[in-house]
């Protein structure tokens, strides 16, 4: 039933020999041809640059401000290439191991070669772009480690690399608009998919100023709308990031893959308090060059807790540097679903050190003094360096890699993590599931296509850092450009189907409808309320381990908070107006829709894999414990009815790598 | 209720962009000094929508970590408030005293006219970059990255410029709501990387001309929109934006 439409051939030549024989669209028909293009981040901008290059006709959607301020802008530590400048023994094919590996042998080999094999193109189209890369002083790019690898293939610009690359796309978007190629319409929110004749035909958005709805025709229409992490309500996504657009496309077809899959960030700044917002990431770079540990004895993470002890104080030989002990070949560098366990596996125990026992240390004193410090002394040519000499030596050091990443910690916690390690704990940051896609990356319904963190198909259960901006820049300018094609060549003949369709019609009438009804509610309780409850739900039973009680269990709460939401939700003002509550509120009402079927995805889902850790399956050691016989295949969800779904299986084929048990020791 | 302070909020609210607006008072009980500025925003939101009296106030925002630009607000006659390098969203309760009284209101200039309360458009700016601030390279032409090595001085540089978040805080610093230090940043930038050398005369022209035509004010130079920037862009940017201006009117080369 689901045909992933992989090319035949080997592994190494299925993307060549396909891009040289997808069918073309002739320049002449690309220009009466037009496509809808919905987020405008890293995805979503180089896609709708790239197509209009090409001369298509394309009409981009944002629901910020502007599209440079998608949330690709807050990626901090780097994007992946398999460009091997270092010489240190990186190929496409080392890339697509370690990504299929990091993974846990749940992604789509052909997909993943794909990306090694366009990753080196992103990096050479951002840098014309004007991307200002860190560089060596040889005027050459630099590079850094990331989880998961043992190489140094990861290029980035300082700890704000996805500004940069979306500034990057962004620019090219923006070239595009004023050569008049690409219409822009920022505040507007896809509010429905529009179906006609089994293909996908357009949208409904709302003007989110005037409150508006809009019809939108387009021969073919690309998700590009990010993840769907805010379901958990605190997460390190922005505060508008939502599962929406993609949510609207599941409900008219398009099956939505491994919802479960969700990525638990092990370094994010540790929630403070009940007003929290939002989670803050602090980059995996810092694992580069931080030690992560926790006090030995549970008496001296007690006296920390209670501030007795300065952690300063505490002798190397009391600190238990848990990662590098427990897997000393990656050490500090395991993947993020490892690195989050194992901070979780510590702090269950006992031993965490912040009050709520909720934080690891990560702590940059040893790096600083005695890896910079000693490297800036030896070029000062001081061989007998103080420790004071040291530690400023290091300072200046550390300050230029991750400067930003340190003053934001201090912003935010009040704490200067020059002088005092930094604390931490995991994170909701990504969600690997999304929506089911084929090798063309079009969804079960024709014409409409997800790209980015929107779909669900390179990172199989766990996502390597560094790899989502790769993903994103390569679908939208190196992958979409070619598969595209393979549809609109037989569309064109297809004349724009007017907005006053049927179907169209229909589809903005229950938009409205769905807006009236929020408004009409006038409960007693705010949406984020709602909001609230849910995340805490879902991070308790559906977040960093599982198990089938607490999923059941969560399954019929969150039946129980729809109920309710949609009974005494209160959603002031109106729908023709500037109406942030509105837009909300539409958002959450999707997420517990959606919340219920990650539960249900995660009970099915009968083993551990990645960052999906069933605590019924696992290794004697805490390890995720795979059940490749009954699950190694896609989940992917169709649609029926509010809480009904039914479940489809993509099997996953291994021709190239061998499926092991999954080791980072 | 997470904290024990008490803050007496003075909040520009406005309709839309065709009515009047007004200072509104709000006291906020409860305030934690670890909750952002923001923050303290949803919990006063939180209660006007429970009360059910007055609408929930509307303002820009959306990473919450500092880089997106979205949040936009004017705290007590400053953007971004009383810190220095820091955005609106990163500002934290703990940097006011309990008691105190703050002033919020929306950018002002005419290139950014208010949307609602707190909100302002700033498409202004993307019809900026839009006029010229890229590199027009197609997907696709670009040589081996490393094929063209570039100074790491030159490259900081550009970096520090290409930080810009585009939040408008400098337009609203200034008093002649002029909006130099933006387009200067994106001007330098591409100015100091030899990708954007082809195109820089062009650049510089259609930009700044781009700036005057949304309404902008003249440069007079007062700094006021570097010493408010939240990412501490340079003014420098400015004075390399003024040499590629006059040298493009002249038709120089320059190299």
């Amino acid at each position: 039933m689901l045909d992933s439409k992989i090319p035949q051939g080997p592994i190494e030549s299925k993307w060549t020999k396909y891009k040289s024989t997808v069918p073309l669209v002739n320049p002449a028909n690309k220009r009466s041809l037009e496509i809808i293009v919905v987020g405008t981040g890293l995805a979503g901008a180089s896609a709708a640059a790239t197509l209009a290059e090409l001369g298509y006709k394309v009409k981009a959607f944002c629901f910020q401000d502007s599209p440079r301020r998608a949330h690709s802008i807050a990626a901090q530590g780097g994007i992946n290439a398999a460009k091997n400048y270092q010489n240190d023994g990186d190929s496409v094919y080392r890339l697509f191991y370690d990504t299929i590996k990091g993974g846990d042998y749940r992604a789509r080999e052909a997909n993943v070669h794909r990306l090694a094999e366009v990753s080196g193109n992103i990096i050479d189209q951002s840098v014309a772009s004007g991307v200002p890369f860190a560089r060596e002083y040889g005027g050459l790019l630099s590079n850094r480690s990331f989880g998961g690898t043992q190489v140094q293939r990861t290029f980035y610009a300082a700890g704000q690399t996805g500004q940069q690359l979306l500034l990057g796309a962004y620019s090219g978007l923006q070239r595009q608009v004023g050569l008049g190629n690409v219409r822009l319409f920022s505040r507007h929110e896809m509010l429905d998919v529009v179906n006609i004749d089994g293909k996908c035909r357009g949208i409904i958005a709302r003007d989110l100023v005037s409150g508006k709805l809009e019809r939108h025709f387009g021969h073919a229409v690309l998700l590009c709308t990010g993840g769907y992490g805010n379901v958990f309500f605190l997460s390190t996504n922005a505060m508008g990031s939502n599962v929406t657009a993609a949510w609207k496309a599941h409900k008219k077809g398009a099956f939505f893959g491994n919802p479960c899959y969700t990525q638990i960030h092990p370094t994010c700044i540790p929630v403070s308090g009940d007003h929290q917002s939002k989670l803050t990431l602090m980059s995996e770079s810092l694992r580069n060059d931080g030690r992560i540990w926790v006090p030995k004895r549970k008496e001296d993470a007690a006296a920390i807790r209670e501030g007795k002890l300065n952690p300063n104080d505490l002798k190397e030989e009391d600190r238990d540097y848990y990662l590098e002990r427990r897997y000393p070949a990656f050490g500090n560098l395991v993947p993020r679903d490892v690195a989050s366990r194992a901070a979780k596996e510590r702090c269950d125990a006992g031993f965490g050190v912040n009050k709520t026992g909720e934080a690891v240390y990560l702590d940059f004193a040893f790096n600083m003094k005695y890896k910079y410090g000693k490297q800036v002394a030896t070029l000062k040519h001081i061989s007998n360096p103080t420790e004071e000499q040291l530690t400023a030596f290091g300072h200046e050091v550390i300050k230029e890699k991750y400067g930003n990443l340190f003053d934001m910690y201090k912003q935010i916690t009040g704490v200067d993590p020059y002088k005092n390690p930094m604390m931490i704990y995991p994170a909701v940051h990504y969600t690997m599931g999304g929506l089911w896609v084929d090798y063309n990356l079009m969804t079960t319904v024709p014409g409409l296509y997800a790209l980015g963190e929107a779909n669900f198909s390179d990172h199989g259960a766990n996502r390597l850092g560094a790899s989502a901006l790769m993903q994103g820049l390569a679908d939208g300018y190196f992958v979409i450009p070619y598969t595209i094609g393979a549809y609109l060549a037989n569309e064109i003949s297809v004349k724009p189907i007017s907005t006053d369709h049927e179907a169209f019609v229909k589809a903005e009438n229950e938009v409205s409808d769905r807006l009236n009804k929020l408004l009409a509610i006038k409960g007693t309780k705010p949406v984020d309320y709602f909001h609230k409850r849910l995340g805490k739900i879902m991070w308790d039973k559906c977040g960093m381990a599982r198990n089938v009680e607490g999923l059941t269990w969560a399954i019929s709460e969150i039946q129980k908070i729809r109920e309710e939401f949609w009974k005494d939700v209160r959603v002031p003002g109106d729908a023709n107006e500037f109406n942030p509550e509105l837009e909300k509120a539409g958002r959450v009402a999707d997420f517990i829709e959606l919340g219920e079927l990650m539960c249900k995805d995660a009970l099915e889902r009968n083993e551990s894999c990645g960052g999906h850790f069933r605590e019924d399956h696992q290794t004697e050691e805490g390890e995720a414990l795979r059940d490749d016989e009954n699950f190694k295949h896609v989940a992917a969800w169709q649609f029926n009815e509010v809480g009904n779904w039914s479940l489809h299986k993509e099997d996953l084929v291994y021709e190239n790598i061998k499926i092991a048990q999954r080791s980072y020791k | 209720m997470s904290g024990n302070m008490n803050i007496n909020l003075k909040v520009w609210r406005q309709k839309n962009g065709k009515s009047q607006g007004k200072l509104v008072d709000y006291k906020v009980e409860g305030v934690s000094p670890d909750m952002s500025f923001l923050e303290m925003f949803d919990v006063l939101n939180d209660r006007l929508v429970s009360e059910g009296k007055d609408e929930p106030i509307a303002f820009d925002h959306d990473c919450r970590e500092g880089i997106c630009g979205m949040c936009s607000m004017y705290i007590n006659g400053r953007p971004h408030g009383p810190n220095q390098g820091v955005t609106t969203c990163q500002l934290h309760m703990r940097s006011f005293k309990d008691g105190d009284t703050i002033v919020v209101e929306p950018w002002r200039a005419a290139a950014f006219p208010v949307i609602k309360d707190l909100a302002v458009d700033r498409s202004a700016f993307d019809r900026i970059i839009a006029s010229g601030g890229f590199i027009s390279v197609n997907t696709g032409n670009a040589q081996d990255a490393n094929s063209l090595p570039i100074p790491k001085d030159n490259a900081d540089e550009a970096f520090a410029a290409a930080a810009c978040i585009g939040c408008g805080a400098c337009v609203a610093a200034c008093k002649n709501s002029s909006a130099m230090l933006f387009v200067s940043a994106k001007v330098s930038q591409l100015a100091l990387l030899p990708q954007g050398d082809p195109e820089r005369n062009t650049r510089v022209l259609n930009m700044v001309a781009q700036m005057d035509t949304e309404g902008f004010g003249a440069c007079t130079n007062t700094g006021a929109c570097s010493a408010e920037c939240p990412k501490e862009i340079s003014l420098t940017n400015i004075a390399r934006l003024n040499r590629e201006y006059f040298a493009a009117q002249l038709g120089s080369d320059r190299s």
